[in-house]
């Protein structure tokens, strides 16, 4: 099947419902198989097999993966594609673990994205107190230690958002509608139909919710969701600084919450600073030079002088659980299922095992042909993923809890943790394989 | 049903005895828990058998396959969406109705016929693939049945059948486990003297002109609540590959 190019281009209306009759979004100048609103009966053919609402990082990567098992899919997603695509769009870097790295490598795009990757090769973690430096008590781990290799990768959003839509409109099984916003969805016995808001209707057996910790397609399938604030923000950018950083991720515990410093390619980091919502919406709101410096002393002098390298952009610290990971005929991935604090870089990494879980199950169903949307095809993905998910996002509240307090007591309890784990080499290893996501049930494309 | 004879009530009964037929969680749940396995292992020995690629949208576009006493579409229904050209048969005319009206729910496009494989190996059909999956236990003549469906295969056809082997274990399992203690099935389901061995069935398939090519266990893991093919144990649950002889 043909691909459209630039279906979505530059100059596209933002109300999509002031178009006339849409042109085919699946083929180029042929007959457009996606229905109008009064021609839904039972039984009636499906332009994919899955419908993915959501076209940011995990949408594409599980369209991806489901063309390698041999399943068509419709990526849709509200914004303009030139708003997608602009690199000031998301300022974030993320920590790729090993086993997402395995993931990209599995559905193509890692080589378009390897030489803008930086491989963390070292993660020292500190408990440390502003003014003070770091503390007597360092818990170092080393890619050294374990034999697969740099723990994980440091990619910027931009270089990773472009290459999944490059890698999408390379591929035949996976359909792209740009600014399309989903105005219902309907369940049957053969199916499940969206209606877009302009009336276009797009046929399927499963909706595949990646549409993040607002998930309307959740919200549309009646699964609640519950969680709360931390009354932290975390502000991001990217800082040049004089010194080589050896590919070395820095995570210091402020009793205001944890502080990153993670490499980027070049003399290069990312800055992850999770501070207060006041103190936060302060550095927001200075200057560069006031910010850089409020920046140095936290930030230390081990890397020599330093300047930013990017807008800063800042996000408020959540944590929010679905109460189910599918309904009928839906499935949630990614933050639309759990959002996570970001506090390990773990909403991604939690997100593509998600991905690479319902990749496994439902190219398995396919194999089988089973229907991709039947209830017992989706209760293998929920079981896989709930266990999982529930443990991480437990792991990582109480993990910023407990070292987001200034208390003497717990400070020096987690100081010595640190040196013990520090002392116990196979307890290390452990943490190690774990930070690169290389523990528990491993779908297929993670192994 | 054809259109001028529409019953609207008995439509309404036949719509809602499919939808007991495709509850997972309903009466025909047994039967759900084993699908998966069932289908591993005859999605793997066609894709084997005539060079295909499960990996691919259609794998088995153009086969012929026919699927005996399909009951509701358990496994007419896959096949279906795998591509093949599928015909149904079941002996029960409200099975064909049930069938009928859930593939047209999915849009899925089944030739469904009442009858038997004697008759439509009579009428001279011919198929790549036949399905013949806990059957075999429940006819009165074995030899007859099964030559029926060698006829029913075209030269070089593969013949997928399965069935419950006959020893204290599968007594314990299948008559006193699934019908009176787990009340999977209805008491009287199954008559455990009627129980084939593997080797009785290889014999079977011989005499019937077909070489018996493959056998495996089908085997309940109760941990994880999952039917798993097993190369080992065939003592209760077994499925069988054979081909007829080309020329």
């Amino acid at each position: 099947m043909p691909r459209p190019t630039g279906d979505a281009a530059p100059g596209l209306p933002q109300e999509p419902s002031r178009h006339g009759a849409p042109a085919c979004p699946i083929v180029a100048g042929a007959k457009c198989s996606i229905r109008r609103r009064n021609a839904l009966v039972g039984g009636m053919a499906h332009d994919s097999d899955i419908l993915i609402t959501g076209g940011g990082l995990n949408g594409p990567a599980l369209a991806l993966a489901l063309a390698k098992g041999g399943l068509t899919s419709t990526v849709i997603d509200a914004l303009p594609r030139q708003t997608r695509t602009d690199p000031g769009f998301d300022g974030r870097a993320y920590a790729l673990a090993l086993a997402s790295v395995r993931l990209l490598r599995g559905i193509g795009i890692w080589p378009a994205i390897a030489p803008e990757a930086q491989p963390i090769e070292r993660i020292v973690i500190t408990d440390g107190r502003p003014g003070e430096g770091a503390g007597p008590f360092a818990l170092t781990f080393d890619s050294a230690e374990i034999e697969e290799g740099a723990m994980g990768q440091m990619i910027e959003d931009r270089f990773l958002r472009r290459a999944f839509l490059d890698t999408i409109d390379a591929t035949p099984a996976v359909t792209v509608l740009d600014s399309a916003r989903v105005e219902s969805q309907a369940v049957d016995a053969g199916g499940v139909t969206l209606t877009l808001a302009d009336g276009r209707q797009l046929r399927g057996a499963l909706i595949v919710g990646c549409d993040g910790r607002g998930s309307g397609t959740a919200q549309r399938a009646d699964i609640r969701r519950h969680g709360h604030g931390y009354g932290q923000t975390a502000v991001t950018c990217a800082v040049a600084h004089a010194r080589p950083h050896d590919g070395a991720a820095h995570e210091f515990f402020m009793p205001e919450g944890p502080f990153a410093i993670l490499p980027l390619s070049g003399n290069r980091s990312s800055i992850v600073w999770s501070a207060g919502d006041a103190h936060a919406a302060d550095l927001m709101a200075m200057d560069e030079d006031a910010f850089l410096e409020a920046l140095r002393p936290v930030f230390g002098s081990h890397l020599g002088a330093i300047s930013l390298a990017s807008k800063r952009f800042s996000y408020p610290l959540n944590i929010t659980l679905a109460d189910s990971f599918t309904a009928d005929r839906v499935a949630l991935v990614g933050d639309a299922a759990h959002g996570l604090h970001p506090i390990a870089g773990q909403g991604l990494n939690a997100g593509l095992r998600d991905v690479a879980a319902l990749a496994d199950v439902l190219s398995t169903a396919h194999r089988r042909g089973e229907d991709p949307g039947a209830a017992p095809v989706l209760d293998r993905y929920a079981r896989w993923r709930r266990f999982d998910s529930g443990t991480l996002a437990a792991a990582t509240d109480g993990l910023n809890r407990l070292f987001s307090n200034d208390s003497p007591v717990l400070r020096l309890g987690r100081g010595l943790g640190l040196g013990a784990v520090q002392r116990l080499p196979a307890l290390r290893r452990a943490f190690i394989r774990e930070a690169a996501g290389l523990t528990g049930d491993l779908p297929a494309l993670m192994r | 049903m054809p259109a001028d004879t529409i019953d609207p009530a008995e439509v309404a009964k036949f719509e809602a005895m499919a939808a007991e037929w495709w509850d997972p969680a309903g009466k025909f749940r047994p039967l759900h828990q084993m699908n998966p396995c069932r289908l591993d292992y005859i999605t793997s020995q066609i894709a084997a058998e005539f060079d295909r690629d499960p990996g691919t949208a259609r794998p088995f576009q153009g086969l012929r396959v026919l699927d005996i006493g399909c009951g509701g579409g358990l496994l007419a229904e896959p096949m279906a969406r795998l591509g093949a050209q599928v015909t149904g048969v079941d002996a029960s005319p409200r099975n064909i109705e049930v069938a009928r009206i859930h593939a047209a729910q999915t849009g899925l496009e089944i030739d469904y016929r009442h009858g038997t494989a004697e008759a439509l190996a009579a009428a001279g059909e011919r198929f790549d693939a036949v399905l013949n999956m806990e059957v075999v236990e429940h006819v009165a003549d074995p030899l007859a049945y099964l030559t029926a469906c060698h006829d029913l295969l075209r030269p070089g056809g593969l013949h997928v059948c399965s069935t419950l082997n006959r020893n204290p274990k599968s007594w314990l399992f299948a008559i006193v486990g699934a019908e009176h203690i787990a009340r999977w099935l209805p008491k009287g389901t199954h008559d455990w003297r009627r129980f084939i061995t593997p080797d009785e069935l290889f014999d079977l398939l011989a005499r019937a002109g077909m070489r018996p090519v493959d056998r495996k266990g089908m085997v309940l893991d109760f941990l994880r609540n999952e039917w798993k093919l097993s190369d080992r144990d065939l003592s209760v649950n077994y499925v069988t590959a054979a081909l007829r002889p080309e020329g």
